[in-house]
């Protein structure tokens, strides 16, 4: 908290609740909860496109998704093992 | 070896609080600096996820873990405000018996891996979702309003957990915990409400703590943060921050923080009344 968001008119919570809320179901309505399968199978292309350079661990990949408003974005983090990065 | 516990959140009756007590509890604990992960047993109807304000990061879901259709270390979603909390969120577009017993026994044991805690917040009812969430807990904290039907229903949880969970079954005791929420201090003055002495007495379950009914815990939830997380001051954040020192072993009193400060009360903050 500095001294400008003491000044600055605070959204009230139930305004955030109802953004949040929008978000959120227009998501689900729209994609049936097919994210994860979508998602996994991403994952397994991707993959298996960057083990053909590299031979990485799955679990050194983290995946990270953020819906807002009407664009998601996902990122796929993917830890490269020592000697693929000094080559 | 590991030290980990589960705890279970659980009451039985819908709408009394659980979802807000776990993930209150949960953050409670990880600002205690303790490795937290919060699950969601409720599959279909997921909340945990919009009141830990986790919602548009979810990617796996429990039931896909259960499955091998992810890793635990995929499915699980970091706080982005505490390091240490994480949640596995339930599925929301499954039925509720997608979760298989051997499945969840395979993620609780692999989750007492990574952290100290592990705090399971079921669904209501008595069906396969909250049994599972009992399951293999370590201790459960059992909320309940200060209302008969909300009561009636923990009595008969607390015969679950003396039953159907690994605890008892293996012939030990499930320690269990009350955690009274939603409480109004005035009307159960009045006679108008069920006493905190009341509810104890009934359940026979020791007290860890007494929530007062609040505007901050519905303000919390509308920006999706923990209550304990959105205002630490507030009174049923002390409410629930204590509830967890107690929950750590710490011998305190209970008390009932209450909303209105006087001056005085502002004068000596550190002391409840």
């Amino acid at each position: 908290m500095n001294i400008l968001s003491f000044f600055a008119r605070k959204e009230p919570s139930a305004a955030v609740a109802k953004s949040r809320l929008k978000i959120l179901l227009a998501h689900e309505r729209s994609s049936d909860g097919n994210d994860a399968a979508l998602i996994s199978s991403l994952r397994e292309d991707i993959l298996a496109v960057v083990k053909k350079h590299i031979d990485i661990d799955i679990d050194a990949v983290r995946l990270e998704m953020d819906r807002s408003g009407d664009t998601t974005t996902l990122g796929i983090d993917i830890e490269l093992p020592q000697r693929a990065r000094s080559a | 070896m590991s030290n980990a516990t589960v705890v279970v959140v659980t009451s039985g009756k819908g709408g009394v609080g659980k979802t807000t007590s776990a993930a209150a509890i949960a953050t409670a604990l990880a600002k205690q600096g303790y490795q937290v992960c919060a699950i969601d047993f409720d599959v279909g109807l997921r909340n945990l996820d919009l009141i830990m304000g986790a919602e548009r990061r979810v990617v796996f879901d429990l039931v896909n873990v259960v499955r091998g259709e992810a890793t635990i270390k995929q499915a699980l979603v970091r706080d982005k405000r505490l390091d240490n909390l994480y949640l596995l969120p339930a599925s929301q577009t499954r039925d509720k018996d997608a979760l298989t017993d051997e499945g969840v026994a395979s993620v609780i044991n692999e989750l007492r891996m990574y952290f100290d805690w592990i705090v399971c917040d079921s669904p209501a009812g008595i069906e396969r979702g909250a049994t599972l969430a009992m399951r293999y807990a370590d201790e459960a904290i059992i909320v309940s309003n200060p209302e008969v039907s909300s009561v009636r229903d923990c009595d008969r949880i607390i015969g679950l957990l003396d039953a159907k969970t690994v605890v008892a079954e293996q012939g030990g005791r499930m320690p269990k915990h009350l955690l009274i929420t939603r409480f109004d201090t005035e009307r159960a003055r009045l006679g108008d409400m069920l006493s905190v002495d009341d509810v104890v007495d009934i359940l026979s379950v020791p007290l860890i703590g007494v929530v007062p009914e609040s505007k901050d815990v519905l303000k919390a939830s509308n920006v999706g943060m923990p209550v304990t997380m959105a205002d630490e001051a507030c009174p049923p954040s002390r409410a629930y921050t204590e509830a967890v020192q107690r929950l750590l072993g710490e011998d305190i009193p209970v008390t009932i923080p209450s909303e209105k400060r006087g001056f005085f009360g502002k004068l000596f903050k550190g002391r409840a009344a």
